[in-house]
């Protein structure tokens, strides 16, 4: 049982920790692409 | 229809989206096949589970920290010194620091339940952690003041020094004498002594998390490509505002 809370722990926050960074990554790009030009978003 | 509303807005593409959905789907398949579908380890019993994350997150740093190098490396060789290679470094450099740390708190979370301890002053346990402190440091030089140009010329040169630490943490386990076990999967050799479905999943792993780390650099280089437009643009209002103040 401990190993099991170890083990789920693992995961829950590997993924907690990815996704927290990934949510930080899309919302900065959503913040500073609302004042931005198409110049400065060439992949648009 | 007008071509900024018609634009997408943020850091996304159609392919980026069709990379994240891709992305998204192999994690919960990974999850699937650590979590339920793997059997037990002979010697680690289900702790082994641990290792479906841990070695894919080491794994991601090693290439992000190549990445932040070979990056580096060509901003500094080439002529015209395009700064998209010093963002795309610093993207990668951000991403292992991230990565890094995962692979350290899931170590200490499989070392309590494999040596009993969540920490020993093992070669390769220090040396990764002497990696994670080096590349915060790289972090932090990146937020130094300056122009653009000078950050991407002081941290290029700091990240083709840090990258010399791979092979050191990587190999720790051959130089020293250490706790942490010796590779299981890259030997060298053929003769790998692991369950099919065990080495799928590790395999897998690694593959999702190589994913996953392409989708996050792609989005993370181009918000840091805004924030470069952003800065300079409020750098040229500065400018204007002076000449302004100097004309009247």
């Amino acid at each position: 049982m401990e190993d099991a809370s170890f083990i789920i722990g693992s995961w829950v926050l590997t993924f907690v920790a990815i996704g927290a960074y990934a949510a930080f990554v899309i919302r900065r790009g959503r913040e500073l692409s609302r004042n931005a030009t198409s110049e400065e978003m060439p992949w648009t | 229809m007008n071509s900024a509303v018609a634009s997408p807005r943020g850091t996304g593409t159609r392919n980026t989206r069709i990379l994240g959905i891709l992305t998204i789907a192999s994690m919960a398949f990974l999850a699937l096949l650590g979590l339920v579908f793997s059997a037990e380890d002979r010697d680690q019993g289900s702790s082994v589970r641990i290792m479906y994350v841990h070695v894919p997150s080491i794994w991601v740093a090693y290439i992000a920290f190549g990445m932040t190098a070979a990056c580096s490396a060509i901003y500094l060789s080439s002529r015209n010194r395009s700064l998209i290679w010093d963002r795309f470094a610093g993207a990668a450099g951000e991403i292992g620091v991230l990565f890094v740390a995962v692979s350290l708190v899931t170590g200490s979370l499989w070392g309590r339940l494999s040596w009993g301890t969540y920490w020993v002053w093992d070669a390769r346990l220090t040396s990764t952690a002497f990696l994670f402190i080096t590349y915060l440091g790289y972090l932090a030089v990146r937020r130094l003041g300056g122009t653009h140009r000078q950050r991407a010329r002081r941290s290029a040169v700091l990240a083709l020094l840090a990258i010399l630490e791979i092979p050191l943490v990587h190999f720790s386990v051959r130089l020293w004498r250490s706790l942490h076990q010796e590779a299981t999967v890259a030997t060298g050799g053929t003769d790998v002594h692991m369950d099919g479905l065990m080495l799928f999943s590790l395999f897998f792993g690694l593959i999702s998390f190589t994913l996953l780390f392409l989708w996050l650099v792609i989005h993370r280089q181009r918000s840091l490509a805004l924030e470069d437009a952003m800065e300079n643009r409020g750098l040229d209002a500065a400018i204007e505002a002076r000449r302004e103040e100097a004309v009247s």
